[in-house]
Parts: structure tokens; sequence; C-alpha cells
């Protein structure tokens, strides 16, 4: 072959090569690291890309893993610690339960508006879970009540094959969206009493979620209102930029 | 005469300089995250020699109060360092080059002779492949520990659907533990591999670059 590179060349050639790759992986992986975090402020909504990939590992989890079968571990109760009260949204001061009542509207239904005492004849589970903040944090804690699943069953049949469960407080302070394959599985209750004892007015008293699958941001306080619905709902959460399922 | 040899192939290096922006965002955000429960400490009882992280850090870096941002980027980023971790172990097991790169029973008294030598006694280094026994050791061991990271954040990601995993590592709580103290280990390697690299100069860095070095042969080895 002719003009044969010389070994000192060729390897200037490659040493040429090897840095306009390695400055155009620095240009692209500056510029994907620009795309995903356009537009982000702190505290605010975070930007589409993110989203999508939440949406997809939603997707993958659901499809690779997620099974009804698979139940979050159980704790004897001497392993109860005392869960922190982190948040009191839609939890305000001048709450009176003699008031309280809960409206449940079934998918393309009615509304109808419940007692406590509807919930508590529904059969009572008990299970001591590891309750887990979003934070990262974690507390096992005993919650008691209905299973949404037997709840659903009763007072709103068939809305089991809505996509999607709302739930919110009286003021709206609070509110979350779940998927129902997680709002209908085994382990989540309509929960009204606590490491034994009835709900405490900042645990979220006298209804609360207890939803193991999800992190705690899921578990919402003092429920006024929950409805089968076919599109996702508001969320309180997924509004400032976290994930809507939150699943675990 | 000089001659080109290999000494990186382009596997290797591909999944090298993908690596470090990756895992880079990932200690990033892994920080965002842990910003938002943020417990452990060098001490013992009452006796804390220092908290992860102090507010002093937090201020500097500006890293607080986005735990939502944190964990967006962190389980979108996750899918390109496992993809590239697995990728290279790949790579590394059918090509045969494992054999270059994890330990042997010698390696762990010739990587003492290497420390030694680094730190500037004068000891006779003895002979080596293409890593030398203190490489062997630490690239194999970042390698495990890439792999321990996916495996312990799988378990604090999904501790009820891979409750098994979750079970596997000692439970929720030591899964987030040991993610964070096998990241605080990323963090030390990367100040030793950049000393080493400067260290080793400029041929050194040019071949995980290239690929090649040039290196002296005698005339009548390349003689056509």
């Amino acid at each position: 072959m002719p003009n044969k590179l010389t070994p000192e060349q060729e390897m200037s050639r490659r040493t040429r090569r090897g840095f306009l790759a390695l400055g155009t992986g620095a240009v692209v992986a500056a510029g994907g690291w620009e795309w995903i975090n356009s537009g982000y402020q702190r505290g605010g909504d975070i930007p589409a890309p993110l989203r999508s990939m939440l949406r997809f590992n939603e997707r993958v989890v659901r499809k690779a893993l997620f099974s009804d079968g698979h139940l979050v571990k159980t704790y004897p109760a001497s392993a109860i610690g005392e869960l922190k009260e982190n948040g009191d949204l839609g939890l305000p001061d001048d709450f009176d339960a003699d008031d309280w009542n809960l409206e449940v509207t079934p998918r393309g239904g009615l509304p109808q508006t419940l007692t406590l005492d509807d919930i508590k004849a529904l059969p009572r589970y008990e299970e001591t879970f590891d309750f887990k903040c979003v934070e990262g944090w974690s507390t096992v804690t005993q919650f008691a009540g209905a299973r949404l699943s037997d709840f659903t069953a009763k007072f709103a049949p068939g809305s089991e094959k809505a996509p999607y469960v709302a739930m919110s407080t009286a003021d709206n302070g609070y509110y979350v969206g779940l998927d129902t394959p997680s709002a209908v599985h085994p382990q989540t209750l309509l929960a009204y009493q606590m490491n034994g004892e009835d709900l405490a007015d900042e645990h979220g008293a006298p209804l609360r979620l207890a939803i193991p699958v999800k992190y705690g941001i899921k578990n919402i306080k003092r429920i006024a209102r929950i409805a089968y619905v076919g599109t996702e709902p508001k969320d309180y959460w997924r509004e400032r930029g976290y994930d809507f399922y939150a699943g675990l | 005469m000089k001659v080109l040899e290999e000494k990186h192939r382009l596997a290797t290096r591909w999944c090298h300089w993908v690596n470090f922006p990756v895992l880079s965002a990932m200690i990033f955000s892994g920080m965002l995250i842990y910003w938002a429960y943020d417990p452990y400490r060098i001490g013992a009882g009452n006796v804390t020699l220092f908290h992860f992280f102090p507010d002093w850090f937090y201020n500097l870096t500006g890293i607080n109060a986005q735990l939502a941002r944190g964990m967006a980027l962190h389980f979108a980023l996750a899918w390109i360092f496992a993809l590239n971790g697995i990728a290279y172990v790949i790579y590394t097991a059918l090509s045969g080059e494992w054999r270059e790169l994890l330990p042997e029973p010698k390696s762990f008294r010739e990587a003492a002779l290497v420390a030694l030598h680094d730190m500037g006694f004068k000891v006779a280094l003895p002979p080596q492949g293409r890593y030398n026994a203190a490489q062997r050791i630490s690239y194999s061991a970042i390698v495990l520990m890439g792999g321990l990271s996916l495996v312990t954040g799988l378990a604090i990601y999904k501790p009820a659907q891979l409750h098994w995993l979750t079970a596997a590592v000692g439970g929720y709580e030591w899964a987030r533990f040991e993610h964070f103290w096998l990241t605080m280990g990323y963090v030390g390697f990367f100040v030793i591999h950049i000393g080493q690299v400067i260290r080793a100069g400029w041929k050194n860095f040019r071949s995980m670059l290239t690929g090649y070095d040039l290196v002296e042969v005698k005339e009548s080895a390349s003689a056509e």
C-alpha cells in the first residue's frame, strides 16, 4: 500500500479521532442532561422526559412484577414503632367527628353517603407492615380496618374495572389518585384503627387509607370522598413532581 | 522502531466512558434523594465525627429540597447505568478478558507491593499483564460494587414486589445503608483513580481513549 502511515502518524490519527469521539460524547451527554432537566424549577413539576420515564418504569414494573399475590412483609406486634406525623394537609383543627361521612361514587354512578358504621360492618382485617415514607424512612405500624376490595364490591360493585380511584379530604386540602390494581390489592385497607387504638386526629381520624404497596404519600388521611374514575385523578404530590404511582 | 499495540478494546473503552457521566449523574441524583432523610454518620453513641452531610455542604452544592427531581433522574438514568454495566460484564466474560481482570491468588500479595511502590518505597514490581495486581483487585471490585448497587437499589425501589431481594440484602433499612456506602466507595475510588491516571501520564490516558499505545520493539521482531 503506498503512503502507508508510520506508527507515529497512525497513533496521531487515532488520538485525533479519540478526542473527536470524546468531545462528541461530551456534547451529547451535556445536551441530554440539558434536555431531561429543561424547564425544571425547584419545587415544581419534573420535566416531561423524566415524567415519561416514570410512566415507562411503571409499565415495566406492572407487567413484570406487580401481582395481587405479592404481599408486603408483615411483622409481629412487638416490632411496632412510633409513626411520625409527617403531614397535616387536609386536616383542619376544627374537625368534628360527628359531622364526618364518606361519599362514594361508583364509576358512572351516583354518589352515596356512608357512615363509619357502614365501613365497620365490613370484615375487619389487621396488618402490621413497614410504613415507608417517600423521604426514605420507615416505621413498622399496625393498621386495622376494612379491605378496600371488600368496600368496592359492596358499595361500588363493578367499579373494580375502573382504571383509577380518586380520594380526597373534605376541604380538598389533600387528594390522591390510585391505580385500581393497587387499590384492590388484598392488603389495602380503609383503616379506622392504628396500633391497637382508634385513629388519632393527626393520623387521619376517623378513616384513612393504609396501602402498603405505595409510599406514605398515597396513604391519605381523613378520607371524605372516594370515586372510581376513568382518567388519572388529580394527585397532590404528582403535581409537585413525584411519581403518580409511587409504588413499592 | 515503534509499533502500535492494542491496550483496551473498543467495548471496554465504550463502557468506561459511558459509565463516567452516568455514574456521576447517579451520584448527584442519589444525593438529592438522600438529603430528604440523611441519618448516616461516622461516629459511635453520642459522638459524631462526621455527619453525612453537614448543612454547609447542602447549601454549597444546592442539592437540598429536590427529592422529586432526584427520584425521577435516578430511576431514569439507572437504566443506562445497569444496561451499560451488564453489557461490560457480558463482554468481559465472553471475550475471555476476565482472565486479565479478575484477581489471582498471588494478586493480593502483589497488590501490597504495588501500593508500597506507588507510595514511594523502593520495591521491585512483579511482572504484570494488562493490569497490575492492585488494578485487578480494584477494577474487579468496582464492577462487583456496581452489581451490588443495582441489587440494593432495586431492593429499595420495589421492596414490596421484590420482597425476596430486599430480604436477601438484609431488609429495607440495610439496603439503603449498603447503597449509600457503596456510593461513598465510588467517590473514594474516583479520587484514587484520578490521582493514579495523572501519575501514569499521557500515554496511559491516550490508550484508554484510542485503545492503542506506541511501544518500542526490536527490529528483528517486527521484520516483515
